[in-house]
């Protein structure tokens, strides 16, 4: 009963590697497609992927409004790179129809750090996260480019804003799911449980 | 040359394995499609596609056309890779480096070592670790796949028969790289190094393999898929992902066929999605019956 159940949203993106970091964070994790899937889950992750098909297909398939129904709910929720764009509440430059779930008042850069050649592994010091810096890994990494009052800024690389955290909502620019760090994944662990 | 990830840097630090396999880990469950215009690479993106493969012409023009198949012009790629937010992939020729180096100076997100140009060099594959842009490469065996794995390539795709609108081959490949890699579970230590000798494969890459129970890097399908289910038959095979060539602009609506097979590459194990995909797509395109094929125009042959 105290383990709690994670989803991971798998419609595109790097879903395995999120299991596998969740399962290692103590986690009972889960693929959710459906919305009926996403009834059976405590939080969620959306996985890193490219975030214009990613909205595509949540469209596509009824899932955004479910998804916005349980983030508005309060449902802890972990967005990675693409993740991070899906929970902005808007993109600087979105691709036509490209819709978000929202539920982190911010406005996120899409492929902020530039194309594949930029893509970069630096250590970060992320707020709350104890034991010292963690591995980023930033893949045409998003940034956050302004937030809101309610938002709290957990980490900062090269002077721009890159883990943030609001109420249950948690998002980073980088990837620790590949890496073999899962201090986040047991973060938010934490934050499901906390939320019961 | 060994593939173990280093740990991460203080100082932030580009072109590292972690980061070009890791690149290929977000394409996974997507569809990337060949286009040969800013104009198809917009319809491809409108359509769910994770990635472009900007090239002049795609492989069933190529087959048709005859002749030295080249890199792509860099005006027509810097068009695409303009036109899209999605990343951009190119082709160089089979051990043509002086095409990677051009493709890479172009800032394209990663550049095909590709059986479907005509090769360069009938030894040598490009040195893959001496680039910032990750490469991916075809295999038809997993010796194949191991050896351009310790070349550097950061992705593996079966070669299947490009430009055919025939699924067989990549079927053939897949089916042989899962099988030979179930095949090295069984083994013990001892027999690890027989097994790298046959395969003719870095030992220290057959040795993890053994260990994970897959490839080290992302494995997606190539060649000849033309319909929804051909894209959901390879994710069943366990591609992780699927290029789709000729398949999408040779056929009658390419926007429909295009969303059609993003839809059944994410829901590949659902056939009701895969039926409704399938509905009222028009013409697919042609086709060509692999075994009609000379040995001399047989793709997947380049390479070694």
């Amino acid at each position: 009963m105290n383990t709690p159940v994670i989803g991971v949203l798998a419609l595109q993106g790097d879903v395995r590697e999120h299991l596998t970091a969740l399962a290692a964070a103590g986690a009972e994790a889960r693929t959710v497609r459906r919305p009926a899937e996403l009834d059976g889950v405590e939080g969620l992750v959306i996985p890193g992927g490219e975030s214009t098909t990613m909205s595509k297909l949540a469209a596509l398939f009824g899932m955004l409004e479910p998804l916005r129904e349980r983030v508005r709910a309060g449902m802890p929720v972990y967005g990675t790179c693409a993740g991070m764009i899906m929970l902005a509440e808007k993109i600087l430059d979105p691709r036509s129809g490209q819709e978000t779930v929202g539920g982190i008042d911010m406005i996120v850069r899409r492929n902020a750090f530039g194309r594949q050649n930029e893509s970069f592994e630096a250590a970060v010091e992320v707020d709350g996260v104890e034991g010292g810096p963690v591995e980023g890994v930033f893949i045409r990494a998003p940034w956050v480019e302004s937030v809101g009052a309610e938002v709290r800024v957990l980490a900062e690389y090269g002077g721009h804003v890159v883990a943030v955290r609001q109420g249950n909502a948690l998002a980073t620019s980088f990837h620790p799911e590949l890496t073999g760090d899962h201090r986040l994944h047991r973060f938010f662990t934490d934050m499901v449980r906390s939320a019961r | 040359m060994s593939t173990t990830l280093p740990t991460v840097p203080q100082s932030p630090e580009t072109g590292t394995a972690r980061v070009k396999r890791g690149m290929a880990e977000q394409l996974k469950g997507g569809v990337i499609m060949d286009v040969v215009t800013p104009e198809q690479a917009k319809i491809a993106e409108d359509a769910g596609a994770v990635a472009v493969m900007a090239l002049e012409r795609v492989p069933a023009d190529i087959r048709k056309d005859g002749g030295v198949a080249r890199m792509s012009d860099p005006d027509m790629i810097e068009g695409i890779i303009d036109a899209v937010s999605i990343p951009v992939m190119a082709k160089s020729r089979i051990g043509h480096f002086v095409e990677a180096q051009v493709l890479q100076s172009l800032g394209v997100d990663y550049i095909d070592e590709s059986e479907v140009l005509t090769p360069a060099d009938e030894v040598n594959h490009s040195d893959k670790w001496a680039f910032t842009t990750p490469f991916v490469c075809g295999a038809t065996n997993l010796g194949e796949a191991l050896r351009r794995i310790g070349e550097g390539a950061a992705m593996i795709r079966s070669k299947g028969e490009a430009g055919t609108g025939n699924v067989v081959e990549a079927v053939r490949h897949l089916r042989q790289i899962k099988n030979e890699i179930a095949r090295l579970r069984g083994f013990d230590n001892n027999e690890l190094y027989a097994a790298a000798k046959e395969l003719r494969a870095p030992y220290e890459i057959v040795k993890e393999v053994a260990a994970l129970g897959k490839l080290p890097v992302v494995l997606f399908s190539a060649g000849g898929v033309a319909t929804p289910a051909d894209a959901a038959l390879m994710r069943q095979l366990g591609a992780e992902g699927v290029f789709v060539g000729s398949g999408i602009f040779k056929s009658g609506d390419p926007a429909k066929r295009a969303a059609a097979i993003v839809k059944a590459t994410t829901f590949y194990d659902d056939p009701k999605v895969i039926a409704e995909a399938s509905r009222n797509l028009g013409e697919a395109m042609v086709g060509i019956n692999c075994d009609t094929l000379p040995e001399a125009e047989r793709y997947a042959n380049r390479g070694w």
